[in-house]
Parts: C-alpha cells; structure tokens; sequence
C-alpha cells in the first residue's frame, strides 16, 4: 500500500520555483485534437502575476506527471514515507501516554460521581466480605455461647448477616447505578469528542484516512471502552478492594497465613504482566483487522450497485473471507491469551490454598491456631482467588480498550490543518445594494505539506458583485483555487482576503455567510427534503425554504414526492436523482444566501432545463454576489463577467467571455468545440 | 428458497421484534454453531467437571477440619493438602482446556456469520439497499455478532455450567445437612420471579439501545461522507449537537438498561444472603447442641458461599443473553429477508444456448427465435418501487420501446422523469411492476441475472471505484471476479465473460494477455490514458484506501469498465456529465467506434452525448412520448426541443404523437400527448 507513493518519493522531484508545467502531464494530447490549449507566453493580463514563465522542459521519466489529480489527494504528491505509513497501516502518532492521558481526561471532570461510586463499592464489599468473620464469630464465640444458654451472641451473629444481606443488596443497587452514570457520561463525552473532533480536521485529512475508518473509530472501538467501563473498571475494583480486604482480614486473623496469602499475589502479579504484553500486540492486530473488515463492508454495502452490475459479489465474498478470517485469527489469538493467563493464575491460586491450609492444619494440630481462625481462612482464601477469573475479564476488556484507546488517541490527536481562529473578526458591513464581497488572492501559493506545488505564487482580485468562470482541464488547480476561497485549505504562503479580511481570521458561522461551496457531490442527510435544504440557514422557515426550492426549479418534483417537502429521503418512495440532488443543493445555497458563492462543477447532473433555472437564478436572487463558477460546460461560462483558464496551476487567460472567444487562446479552441457538440 | 413469487415482492418493514421469547430467537443461532457444538459441548462438560470440582474441595476442608486436624493427625494433614493441591492442580486444567476448546471456534461461528451477513446483503433486493441506512447494516455485522461471541462465550456455556453447579451443590448441601439445605432453597421460588420479570422488561431496553447504536451509526458515517458539504455550509456545530441529542437519548437508555441490571442484581445479591444467614444461625444452635460437627459446619457453608458467583452471575448472564438475543432479532431482520430470486428458474440458464462469441460479432443477426424482436426491447413496462404505496403513481408507466440490434438509442427525458430507473431495469436491479423486457427475444427475466449481467454492461451516474488497482476496477468489468463459481449458472457466467474478454483472442489464449489487452482498448476508449500517469500505472490502489480520482477521472475509469468485456447490451446513464469538453470530444469520438458493435442505451442530458445515438426517445410522465432522430424530436417535439435547448417552447407545440409517427420507429410509442413540455 505504501509503495505507491514511495515511487513518488524516492524519484528525484524537480521543484522550479514557479511550478511544475512539464509538457506532457496534461491528460490531452496537444496535437491530437484541434482544441488543445496553447501556453500564451505571449498574453499578459491585468491583475494576476506569475512569477516566472512556463517552463518548457520536458522531463520524461523522472517522476510519474501529474499523476494524481492534484487538487483532490494531497498526499500523494510526495509524502514522507513515515506520514504515509501511519495513515496505511492505521496506526496514527500519539504522544507517549497518550492514551492514559485521554482516559484520565475522560474521568477528570467526573471525579466525585467516581469517587462517590468507589465509596459505594468499598461499603459494599465491607458488607459482603463480613460474612465469613461472622462464620469465625459464630463457631468461636455463639456455639460456646449458646451451650452456656447465652443467647446474644447468636443474636449477634443473625442481625448481623441480615443487616449485611440488605446492605449488600443496596449498595450493590446503588454502585452499578452510579457506575453506570459514570461510563455513560464518558461515552457520551468521548464520542461527542470523536464526532466533533473528526468534523473539524480539515477535508485532507478524511481523503487520507478513509470513512470507513473512522466509523470504526467512533463504534467498535468506543465499543470496546464501553465494554471495559461496563465491566471491567467494575470487575477491577472489586477485585482490589476484596484482594486489599480479603487480605487484611487474613492477616488480622493469622499473620503467618495472611503473609503466605499476600506473598502469593507476587506470581499473579507476574503473570499478569506477560499476559499484558503479550495482549497488547494481539488486540492491536484484531482492531486494525476489525476496521479494514469495517472499510471493506462499507464501500461494499454504499457501493452495491455496481457491486450487483459487475456481478462482484464472489469476488468480494472472497476479499471480504480474506479480511474476516485476518480478525478471525487475531480474535482467536487474544482468547486463547486468556486460557493461557487463566491457567496460570488458577494453578498459582489452588497451589496456595494447598499450602495455606496444610500450614495451618499443621498448626491448629499442633494448637497453635483456633479452629474457627482455620474455618474463616479457608473460607477467605476460597473468596480471595475466586476474583481471578474476573480479574481475567478485567484485563481482556482492558486490553482491548488500551488498543481502541491509542488508535482514539491518534485521532484525537490529529490537529485540524485549517484551525478555527480563537480572535474572530468580523465582517465589514455589506453596502446595500451591494451583497456581494470582493475576494483578493494576495500572493497565494499552494503546496501540500511535503512540496507537491499546486499552484505556484498567484496574485487575483475578484470584484465584488462580479461572475468568474474558472475554466481547465483536470488537475489545472481549478478545484484548489474553489477550496482555498471556500477555506478547505488554508494557502501555503499570503492569504485569501475577504472585503480585507483574511479568512482565517473569520469565525465559521461568519465565514459561511461570506462563503458558500456547492460540488459536484450531492449528498443527501437521513431526514425530509426540508431539512436537507435548511442545512443552508437551520433557522429558515418554511416559506423561504419553498422559496428557495422554486426559484431553482425543485418545488415541483419535492411537492411530487409523498409527502412533499417532509419526505424522508431515506425512507418509502424518498428516491431522488442526482439531477434532483443537485437541485436540493443549490437550494441550499441559495437558502444560505452568502457573499460569495462558489459552484465547484455543481451542475454536472442538471439537465439543460436546470442548468438555465441555475443560471436564472444566479441573474436574479443571487444578483449582485460575488461567483466563482467552475465548470467544464461552456454554457455556464458564458454568463460569466469573466473566465479565467487555469493550466498547471497557473491562470493562463484572462478575461470576458467575448474577448478571450475572439482571441487565439485556449478558451477559444475549447468554446469553439463546444459550439460545434451543440451544432450537431 | 422455494419462493418464486417476484423478486422484491417478499420485502416488509422491520418485523415487529419482541413477541419472541429470548430462548427461542438464540436457538436460531444453531445453523453457525453447528460446525463447532462438538468442542462446544465438550467445553461445557469440562466447565461442568471444573465447577464440580471446586465444590469437592470444600468436602476435603471438611475432612481435614474433622479428621487430621481433629485427631491430630500429621500425616493425614499432609495427604488432605495433597488431595487438595491435585483437585487444584485438575481445576486449573480444566479451566485452559475449556478456553482452549472454544477459543477459535468461537472466533470462528462469529466470523461464519458476519461472511454470511455480507453476502446476504450482497445479493439482497436494490430496494433492501435503498431503505437500510448502511450504519444500520454496519452495527449488525460488528456490534451485534460481538455480542453474539460473547454470548457464546460465556453466558450460553456459564448459564448451563453455573445451573449444574447450583443443582449439584444444592444435593450436596442437601446431602450434608437437609434441614440447612432447605433454608438455601427458599429463595430460589423469588429469584425465578425476579429473572422472568426482568427479562421481559430488559428485553426491551435492550432492543432500543442497539437500534439507536445503529442510528447513532448512521449520524457518524453521513457526517463523514458528507463532509464537504457540511464544512462547506459551516453546519459541523449543528451536526454535532443532532449527534449529541442521539448520543443523550442512547445514554438514557443505557441509563434505563442499568437501573434494571442493578435491581436484580440487587435481589439476587440478598436473598441469598439471607438464606445463608438463616443457615448460619440455624447451623450455629445445631452445633451448640451437638447435632452437627463444626467441620461439617463450615464445609456447609463453604459449600454455600461456592454457590455465591454462580448465582450472583445468573443476572449478568441473563441481561447478556437478553442483548445477545435481540442482537440475534436484528441479524435475523437482514438474513430474513429473501435475496433476489431467479424469478424463473433456471430453465434456460442451462439448457438455453449460452451466447456464442460468433454472435457477438454480428450483433443482432442471431438466426434464432424472434428476430424482429431482437434487440433490447421494453414491452409495456410498469416500474413501482416494491415500498412505494400501492395507488400511487408508477415512475414507469406503460413504457414502450424498441432498440434494435447495434442501435444505440438515447434517452433524454427531464429530471427525475425515471431515466435512471429505467435503466435499472435492464440488468435487473430492480423487477417491472409489469410488463416485460427482452433482450434478443428473450425476457431477461427467463435469464439467470449472472448471465443477463455479462450480456449487459452498465455505467452508472455515480462512479464508484473500490479500493483496488486501476486495472482490477476496470477489469471486474470482463469477468466475474477471480472466484470460483459456485454452481453451474455462475460457470456458464463465468464462461461467456471469458469469451466476452477474449472475443477477438484465439480460444484458449492466456487470460492475463487477453485482460492487458483489454484493458487497453477500454482505457483508449474512455480517454484514461492519465492512468498510465499514475504512481504504479494501472495497478495504482484507488478507492477508500486509495488514491482518491478526481470527478472526471473516476468517471472515464467506470466508462472504461462499461465497455471493457465488449458487451452486446451497452447501458450508459450519462456518461460524460464530469467531463470537461475537449475530452468529452475525444470520448466521444472512440466511444462512437464502441457503440457501433453493440447495442446501446444511453440517458442524455446534452444535445453532444445525443449525437452518440442513432435515435432518440423522449420520456415523460413514465412513458416513452416520442422516438426518432435528434433533428426529428428537436423539430417536432417541444419537450425534446425545451430539454435540449432550455429555451421556452412555443406556445401550443405538437403533440408527442406526431413526432413519434414521423419517425422510423419500430416500437409503437404510446398516442399520449405531451402537452408542449414544460417542467413538472
């Protein structure tokens, strides 16, 4: 996985300092068709500047060109080795303790609910571990007692066991109640943390670490912690408080037997420990196996269309047998660490109960020790291993937690590469009459972290109010100019302006009212048709969500649908094209009203009827904004003010529509293809 | 499987769950646990033997309480630790051996089990797909067969062993005492009470916490592929706090889920107790009065207290086996549904004469049945989605069209018109309502879909890759995928995509040339020549794990595996939208060349993809309203004309009718009027 981009790496890059534009990388064949683009070293235009002139050199074989299209995969551009291995092999950088530190942050804020639910535990065990001292007292003290016709001892004895059984019965009520507070509002914390961690790192990072990962991040490995909170911190208290009580009764009621006990737990200790080191490499294994089975149904399942169309179905019961049987051996493995460690602890235990009770038969022969001491002992020891096996338990969940937690810990430890500024300023006021923001490109340059150059240092002002057509091919870095003013990415170097303000001084609510993206996805959210658009103004009401619906030409086939605008989109006869799908964007945008609007290739799926509702709509309601339209249908470029082309990341053309048709450039030749497709 | 009755006609909401009791849903697990109920039950035994044995050693207490240490005996006191060691020693055993038995067949049933999930959801209905949210799908295949493990992993075992034990160790306390055994029994009518009423109502609980799990699923895994939509609107904030009111409402009632464990844990924590206090006072007279011996008094209630952990855990054990069961309810809500079935079985698929490649190359002209009818052809077609309400209006409603053998016809119609649908039906994603379609004069649904699907060959609107090379996206196109066919059917389907890949080949020729060859051709054809370009060229990964293609680029790759295995039925659904023009023009360009060998289907949104096909047809309002040249409807009909232009139509345009009339049609298109187009 990782030597794809490890050809990228190891072969030497050439870095000009104005940009890659090696002939060559474009996916035409200049010459091949009668419209390709000539670089127009020869066309100077106003307000942008590129730093040096295209560089004509061709440099076959030295590094595969243009190979990714650039302005969707960051990283495959050249990557270190090591980042990329992290994303390949699922095991993301977290600080040392990293995952101690998430848990105890996690448990911080709910310390008393904690500390009031181990009192609880510590009472309760009290009561339960009561009832051999009353065993000890009764045989010692009531039986002596009651043959001298003395009664209270016996009295003794019984309130006592009764009050220790209600006891006992309330508190145990009253500790998994609060314990269960306690791990709900950790879960609940840490999800919440997952979620809104995963919605604020940038778009970069979720193209490199898939969603199928990531649902498996924020299920089974939260799972997994919830198992551990569920169970295993339960099982591990009690398993110290009745290891700590068990263990001071046995010393209070014989030094010699008590020490032999405690000395006992040396060995357990050891064997605890190889069991966790062994585990922690096994339950790494299983989670990383348990999320590629993850990614791998997923695509499938969101996929099973062309899954069905290309009858993939054996294949993929293959691949998907591959990946389970992985998890399926890993899965194996850690239970099969526990036998081991059960055996162990088992032996370990029964041996000292031996020892113990022969010590001490010995000794209560020999009169050294009360028989009722001996009774209590024995009955102790028989209760201070009974907790191994659910210390067992305690250590599976918590293995397994530990894994899920340093894979969470990476996660979280992820910085968004796009920060939310913690100073906001706010917009100017917008003029009236003047909705739309001018946007100024100071000296941007864009390049992914390791170097890949997308676009070499650019200087744009876009003015306000005015209609950009970005016009290319694939990879001329149309879609990173759209991110870089949308704030997906932030510019390597100078900044993007908006009215004067840099975006990365904006808040994200005020942002999104300057500026609004649509791509060419058309996603839709489980929910109504209404609530799909309101993602554009959540504080809209109806009206104007119909408004915006029938200024774009979508009210009818919504009021169409079987029950109009309150159609689950993912439930009965809630089945809506793509065509549709972009419709219900745009009216979301729309419905979100911004300065800026930025159509990302958001008219692929419109038929021409809708493309001309669009463009209706962008003469009327969103008259006066400022937009930025990308778009390889020429038919959307010709209501720009203006076109820019963009070759190799640079913008090789500029200007109307009318000029850059009469003009010998690229524009040009491309419109001219595109009359002749409609002519015929 | 004996089912015959139309493909999706089996599909029901949700059964309602509950109404089954816990026992009989997990007894449907025994299909899975089948293959490994040898060693399973042979684990049990062996926890049985193991619990046995742990109630013997408080006997032997007894014996050394009452005998060596009595007497003082020194040499008994020895052989009584001995006998004690040797139990421990067999105890430890039969413990690792237990975990041995079942550590990987329990690893084992739960992966069988999540192969089975995905391969039935693999081959369920489209409408399955359409209604399950995946996040639904993907909590059954992960947190519910865990929960499933871990039910068969210690609740199904432990129920039975800790019910053996309790019933041993009662007949030996019996046995030991009968008058103090008794005193045990008392509780044991209300504990039985308790764990019904609890399992009921538990029942519930728990079926509500995993359905909102898998809501909760769903929030995650729109969020992540809906991302750029979301950060585009600045709605993360929002986003989170709709996944905070789920993650509050799953904590309630997890909250809910717990204050039920805490009662009955509660009960079933005390009355015991008691009892045993009861026993301890009761036991204590008899002692004082000599009717019973001390030793015998503490083996008692050692005995006693050895029961304690396997009656405490009968509460836990149940609340799991409760989760396990509807976890079993809602796998079983997948796996119950029937996959799509060969609606007429496998008369022909047999028998039928597979297509020869000989016949391939001469498209249409095959001597056989019905050549007037040859071709794709839709006769009278009705298309209801099988969850839309019975009277409401079908997407298809009586379409009508002929495409003859090597035409390609296009289909324009306006958005949301059921384009899309109807192409659907061609390789059977979804079943007619009515009517039927033929492909070379024969019904597709007298086709095994395997071999329907090697004759027809579809790219969809959304090009989806999967993570895989380049070469193996495209390829899965050619063949079936690299397994081994299950019957006859998937090798008679295997077959004729063999000979698909290899047409022009000789016979026999090595399948690895044959696919560089056509991947070759199909990457000419749709213009991917960037893939040579990639990384490692055609083995580049892409996909969730992989590289990530731009919009256009991921688009020619699904062309490219549309057109791969050179199939006779060719079904298109817009397969330029993402493209920029000029390489629209070369697309076109060679995939005319393609078109020209086969029969084609291909939905239009622009007059440029039009121009691929011989003829058009116009649908609207679920019909085919006219079929002829692009000239002809462009002339004659004002819907075609609107479609294709976006200019308003005349006022009072030509019916329909007439434009199909004028038109060399052999198909009979409907006399229904289109009144002068228009949106809807």
């Amino acid at each position: 996985m990782s030597t794809e981009t490890s050809t990228g790496t190891a072969s030497p890059e050439p870095k000009p300092e104005a940009g890659e534009t090696a002939p060559g990388t474009e996916e035409r064949q200049p010459g091949a068709a009668p419209a390709a683009p000539r670089p127009p070293a020869d066309r100077p235009h106003a307000d942008h500047s590129t730093a040096a002139p295209p560089e004509e050199a061709p440099l076959p074989g030295t590094r595969p060109e243009e190979a990714p299209a650039p302005d969707t995969h960051p990283e495959t551009e050249a990557e270190t080795e090591t980042e990329n291995d992290a994303f390949d092999l699922d095991a993301l950088p977290a600080p040392a303790n990293a995952r101690g530190l998430l848990l105890r942050s996690l448990l911080t804020p709910l310390r008393g609910r904690v500390a009031w639910t181990a009192f609880l535990l510590l009472l309760q065990q009290a009561a339960v571990q009561a009832g051999p001292l009353l065993v000890a007292y009764a045989i010692d003290r009531a039986v002596p007692a009651l043959r001298e016709g003395e009664h209270g001892p016996l009295y003794a004895v019984g309130a006592g066991y009764l009050l220790c059984a209600l006891a006992s019965g309330v508190l145990q009520y009253g500790f998994i109640d609060a314990a269960a507070h306690v791990n709900q509002n950790v879960l609940l914390d840490l999800r919440g943390r997952i979620f809104r961690h995963a919605q604020e790192l940038s778009i970069d990072f979720h193209e490199r670490y898939t969603s199928g990962r990531l649902i498996s991040r924020a299920t089974t490995d939260v799972e997994s912690l919830r198992e551990l909170l569920d169970e295993g911190l339960q099982e591990l208290v009690t398993v110290v408080l009745s290891f700590v009580y068990i263990s001071a009764m046995l010393l209070w009621l014989d030094l010699g037997l008590g020490s032999v006990a405690v000395a006992s737990f040396v060995p357990l200790y050891l064997l605890v420990r190889r069991y966790r080191r062994r585990a922690d490499q096994v339950f790494a294994r299983r989670s990383t196996a348990i999320a590629s089975v993850i990614v791998k149904f997923a695509e499938t399942m969101n996929g099973i269309r062309p899954v069905r169309a290309f009858r993939r179905e054996h294949a993929n019961d293959q691949d998907f047998q591959g990946l389970n049987h992985r998890h399926e051996r890993s899965n194996g493995d850690a239970l099969l660490e526990m036998a081991r460690y059960v055996v162990g602890s088992r032996l370990v235990a029964n041996t000292a109960v031996a020892g113990i009770v022969l010590w001490g038969a010995y000794r209560v022969a020999e009169g050294g020790l009360a028989l009722g001491v001996l009774a209590a002992s024995v009955l102790y020891l028989r209760r201070l291993y009974d907790p191994i096996d659910r210390l067992g338990m305690f250590l599976n969940s918590y293995q397994s937690a530990a894994a899920s937690l340093e894979k969470l810990a990476g996660l979280l430890a992820q910085v968004p590469s796009v920060p939310e500024t913690t100073d906001p300023k706010p917009l100017p006021e917008r003029r009236a009459g003047r909705p739309g923001r001018e946007v100024v490109f100071d000296g941007v340059r864009f390049a992914y972290r390791t170097g890949g150059e997308v676009l070499p240092r650019f200087a744009l002002t876009l003015p306000a109010g005015r209609t950009v057509a970005v016009v290319g091919s694939t990879g001329a870095g149309k879609s990173t100019l759209a991110k870089l003013l949308a704030r997906f990415y932030d510019p390597t170097e100078g900044r993007v302006l908006l009215d004067g303000t840099d975006l990365r001084e904006l808040s994200v609510p005020e942002l999104r009212r300057g500026v609004v993206m649509v791509t060419q996805e058309s996603f839709l959210f489980s929910g109504t048709v209404a609530e799909n658009i309101a993602l554009g103004r959540p504080d809209a009401s109806r009206e104007e969500i119909e408004h915006a619906a029938k200024t774009i030409g979508a009210h009818d086939f919504i009021t169409a649908l079987p029950d109009g605008y309150d159609t689950d989109v993912r439930k009965r006869g809630g089945r809506i094209s793509a065509g549709q799908r972009q419709l219900v964007a745009f009216a979301r945008a729309l419905l979100a009203d911004p300065a800026v609007l930025i159509l990302d290739e958001a008219t692929s799926s419109l038929d021409i009827p809708g493309e001309r509702a669009v463009q209706h709509a962008m003469h009327t309601v969103l008259h006066g904004r400022t937009a930025v339209v990308i778009a390889h249908r020429l038919s959307t470029v010709e209501i720009a003010d203006r076109v820019l082309v963009m070759h190799h990341g640079r913008i090789i053309e500029d200007g109307t529509p009318a000029e850059l048709i009469a003009a010998e450039g690229a524009f040009g030749d491309l419109h001219r293809a595109w009359r002749e497709s409609l002519a015929g | 499987m004996s089912e015959t009755s139309a493909g999706t006609k089996e599909l029901q909401a949700r059964p309602t769950g509950g109404d089954r009791s816990a026992v009989r849903t997990l007894l449907r697990l025994w299909p899975w646990v089948r293959p490994v109920r040898v060693r399973l039950f042979s684990a049990a035994c062996v926890a049985i033997v193991a619990s046995c044995v742990g109630l013997v050693i408080p006997l032997v207490l007894k014996w050394i309480v009452d005998g060596p240490v009595a007497e003082g005996d020194s040499g008994g006191v020895w052989l009584g630790a001995l006998y004690l060691l040797l139990l421990g020693i067999g105890e430890a055993a039969l413990f690792g051996f237990r975990r041995w038995l079942v550590a990987r067949p329990l690893a084992s049933v739960e992966a069988a089990m999540r192969a089975d999930l995905f391969g039935r959801l693999q081959r369920l209905p489209m409408a399955f797909h359409d209604r399950w949210p995946s996040g639904q799908l993907l909590s059954r295949a992960t947190t519910d067969l865990m929960l499933l493990r871990m039910f068969l992993a210690f609740p199904l075992t432990f129920l039975l062993v800790n019910g053996v034990t309790i019933l041993v160790g009662m007949v030996i306390l019996l046995l030991q005492e009968w008058t103090l055994g008794l005193v045990l029994l008392v509780p044991a009518v209300p504990v039985m009470a308790v764990c019904w009423l609890f399992e009921t109502r538990y029942a519930a609980v728990a079926r509500t916490a995993q359905d909102q799990v898998g809501d909760l699923t769903t929030v995650v895994e729109e969020s992540v592929l809906g991302i750029r939509i979301i950060k585009g609107f600045g709605r993360h904030r929002r986003q989170a706090e709709v996944f905070r009111d789920l993650a509050l409402r799953l904590r309630g009632t997890e909250l809910a889920k717990a204050r039920l464990l805490a009662a009955i844990w509660g009960v079933i924590v005390t009355l015991p107790e008691l009892a045993i206090g009861a026993a301890l006072v009761l036991g204590t007279v008899q002692v004082s009065e000599g009717d019973l011996s001390a030793g015998a008094l503490v083996a008692f209630l050692s005995t006693a207290l050895a029961l304690r952990w396997p009656i405490d855990s009968i509460g836990f054990l149940l609340a799991m086996s409760q989760e396990a069961a509807t976890a079993t309810q809602r796998y079983f809500e997948v796996m119950d549904t029937a996959p799509e079935q060969e609606t007429v079985p496998e008369r022909e698929s047999v028998g039928g004469p597979p297509v020869r490649a000989e016949d391939r190359d001469r498209p249409g002209d095959r001597g056989g049945t019905d050549r007037s009818r040859g071709g794709l052809c839709f006769e009278n077609v009705v298309f209801r989605y099988p969850d839309a309400p019975e009277d409401s209006r079908p997407v298809l409603d009586g379409v009508d069209l002929h495409i003859r053998p090597g035409e390609t016809m296009a289909l324009v119609g306006g958005t949301g018109s059921g384009k899309t649908t109807l192409t659907a039906l061609v390789p059977r994603l979804h079943e007619p309502t009515a009517g039927r379609i033929t492909v070379d004069g024969r019904d597709i649904t007298a086709l095994p879909r395997a071999e329907l699907r090697t004759l027809v060959s579809v790219a969809f609107e959304e090009p989806t890759l999967f993570s895989a090379s380049v070469g193996e996206n495209v390829l899965m196109g050619a063949r079936p995928g690299a397994a081994p066919p299950e019957n006859t059917t998937e090798k008679a389907a295997a077959d004729t995509a063999e000979e698909a890949a290899g047409a022009e080949e000789a016979a026999g020729a090595e399948d690895g040339h044959d696919d560089e060859e056509a991947l070759r051709r199909a990457l000419a054809v749709a213009q991917a020549e960037f893939v040579h370009r990639l990384p490692q060229g055609a083995g580049t990964q892409v996909g969730e794990q992989g590289l990530s293609l731009s919009g256009g680029q991921r688009q020619r790759l699904a062309l490219a595996r549309a057109v791969v295995g050179r199939p006779r039925y060719l079904v298109l659904d817009d397969p330029l939208s993402a493209l920029d023009v000029h390489t629209e023009a070369l697309v076109e360009a060679a995939l005319r060349r393609v078109l020209a060998e086969t029969t084609a289907l291909v939905v239009a949104h622009r007059p440029s993809t039009v121009l691929l096909a011989d003829r058009v047809a116009l649908l609207s309002e679920g019909r085919i309203t006219a079929v002829g040249t692009h000239q002809e409807l462009l002339r004659e009909s004002a819907e075609y004309a609107w479609l294709m232009s976006g200019t308003t139509p005349p006022a009072g345009a030509e019916p329909a009718g007439k434009a199909a009339a004028g038109s060399s049609s052999a198909a009979a298109p409907h006399p229904h009027s289109t009144q002068g187009g228009g949106p809807r």
